[in-house]
């Protein structure tokens, strides 16, 4: 298979369960969690790049380690998630930035999904499909839960006990993400479908339907545009899915 | 309210005071919840909710102590006091949101409606009334109903939560509430002055749905009207019990002083 069909697989994979997820997220104000969590996976991008292993697999135990850091953080102090995100994403880049050579960080900050391997590309759409079935099956549990803590207990739903479930599937789309986009955009892959969706959907089902068709799209279309430039993926699949955004302003009521 | 004063309904249940810091052991009775004619026979002395010596400290401040009661089956218990005196925090704690001291026990199998105050998050998604009962584990289809039920038109569950005006949204948590089959309702400070002439009051709703259902509840308020006129009991608080008992005996002025005046309050006020 050529490598511009595998990244496009796993660009709509990754994209579909981040923009699925993300639509979650938005519900509870909590898609720029995405940001510190992808800054802080900086320094396990460095060590895949340097030692020649899988961007995702490299990323995925700082994430985990960033998530366990920020629940204890914010249960420990109390202080708001804006403050914990700039200590995090400072300690993560500054790592990252102690041994991965300057020329070598493009990669780490932007992402690159053109090198894309037979295997890496089936560990991306099997953790995707596995993310977009474990948020399927919870989602209305999560949902309760986002809009009032109260609610789901008088629903009898342990809502601490999802909450883990929750961070840790961020934590897998975000390492997932960085292989896409980067260390410094993925709370831009959660984000902005979700919102974009937000402004045309009339209903549940439109809104995580066009969130997952948005993420999709916008990575679909930003690879074919990176193919076309020789421009880095990355930043056209935010792009693009920020001029998706910015198309469905009209449709806001 | 003056419109719907000849639909309210007279207390249908006896009233039961409690003494403060005399809460009788609880009952050991069979359970009965299922069968509703049973149930309403049982309704004068079957406890529901039994609270011993409950302590709530939030970030380190106490919000809620030295606080027993009990509510028994049909029971209208209104939860009076000022701003800040922990009513909400109560109903939490009830609810099991909020850790505490003490003692909470609900009935074996009790199943808790809960009405809040506000969905702050609730308008960050698109949700329609159809998907917010979605949301709910055995909401089933008795949708349209449970809207009727409250007054709302069938035709409202394809709205946006979002579109809705705060009356509308009121019923339709109370729609929410109900449509699980609860035994017990727990409102937190039910708003008037929104409803459209010719419909019911959301009291009077309450009133109905008491009648019709034998729901208990426990009802967050600072309005002395209601509590007079809809509750079997009501229980002063302003973060520690201040009185408790039937409304007509329990609201006198020198209690009324002792829970909103400033001269005898338990805690000194601190502007933190």
């Amino acid at each position: 298979m050529s490598p511009l069909l595998l990244s496009l697989v796993s660009g709509m994979f990754i994209g579909g369960a981040a923009g699925y997820l993300g639509s979650l997220m938005l519900s509870r104000r909590m898609a720029l969690v995405a940001g510190p969590l992808g800054h802080l996976t900086l320094p396990g991008i460095a060590l895949a790049i340097l030692w020649g292993f899988d961007v995702s697999l490299g990323a995925f135990p700082f994430v985990i380690l960033g998530v366990i850091v920020i629940w204890l953080l914010e249960m420990k102090t109390k202080l708001p998630m804006e403050a914990l995100t700039a200590l995090v994403f400072a300690s993560g880049v500054a790592i990252a930035f102690l041994f991965l050579p300057i020329e070598q960080a493009e990669a780490a900050l932007v992402g690159d999904i053109s090198k894309a391997g037979v295997g890496d590309t089936a560990l991306s759409v099997a953790a995707s499909l596995a993310i977009i079935f474990a948020v399927k099956r919870t989602y209305p549990k999560l949902v309760l839960g986002n809009i009032s803590e109260d609610l789901a207990a008088s629903e009898g739903i342990d809502v601490k006990r999802y909450d883990l479930l929750y961070l840790f599937l961020i934590a897998v789309i975000v390492a997932l993400g960085v292989k896409m986009v980067g260390g410094l955009l993925t709370a831009a892959l959660v984000a902005i479908p979700p919102s974009a969706a937000r402004n045309i959907g009339k209903s549940l089902r439109q809104y995580t339907l066009g969130a997952m068709a948005i993420g999709v799209g916008s990575a679909v279309l930003g690879i074919v545009l990176s193919r076309v430039t020789g421009l880095p993926a990355g930043p056209l699949i935010i792009l693009v899915s920020t001029v998706i955004f910015v198309l469905t302003l009209r449709f806001v009521r | 309210m003056g419109k719907s004063r000849a639909s309210l309904p007279l207390p249908l249940i006896s009233v039961v005071g409690q003494p403060m810091a005399n809460a009788a052991p609880a009952q050991e009775k069979p359970e009965l919840r299922t069968n509703a004619r049973v149930k309403m026979t049982m309704q004068h002395d079957e406890q529901v909710l039994q609270v011993l010596d409950l302590k709530v400290t939030l970030d380190g401040r106490v919000v809620v102590a030295n606080l027993s009661f009990t509510v028994r089956q049909g029971e209208i218990l209104t939860i009076l006091g000022p701003n800040g005196a922990g009513k909400t925090v109560l109903l939490r704690t009830l609810l099991g949101t909020l850790p505490y001291e003490g003692s909470i026990k609900w009935k074996t199998g009790t199943r808790i409606g809960y009405v809040p105050q506000r969905l702050p998050y609730i308008r960050n998604i698109p949700l329609t009334v159809a998907d917010f009962f979605a949301l709910k584990r055995n909401a089933g289809n008795g949708v349209v109903e449970m809207l009727r039920a409250v007054g709302l038109g069938g035709d409202i569950s394809m709205t946006l939560i979002g579109d809705l005006s705060s009356g509308q949204f009121q019923r339709v948590l109370i729609a929410w509430a109900l449509a699980g089959d609860p035994d017990v309702l727990l409102f937190d400070e039910p708003t008037t002055g929104v409803d459209i002439g010719g419909e019911e009051t959301v009291y009077a709703l309450l009133a109905r749905l008491h009648r019709e259902r034998n729901l208990t509840m426990l009802i967050v308020t600072h309005d002395l009207a209601v509590v007079h006129r809809h509750s079997t009991t009501v229980l002063c608080l302003n973060q520690q019990p201040v009185c408790q008992g039937p409304p007509l005996s329990t609201l006198t002025p020198e209690n009324l002083r002792r829970l909103y005046g400033s001269e005898v309050k338990f805690y000194e006020h601190r502007h933190e």
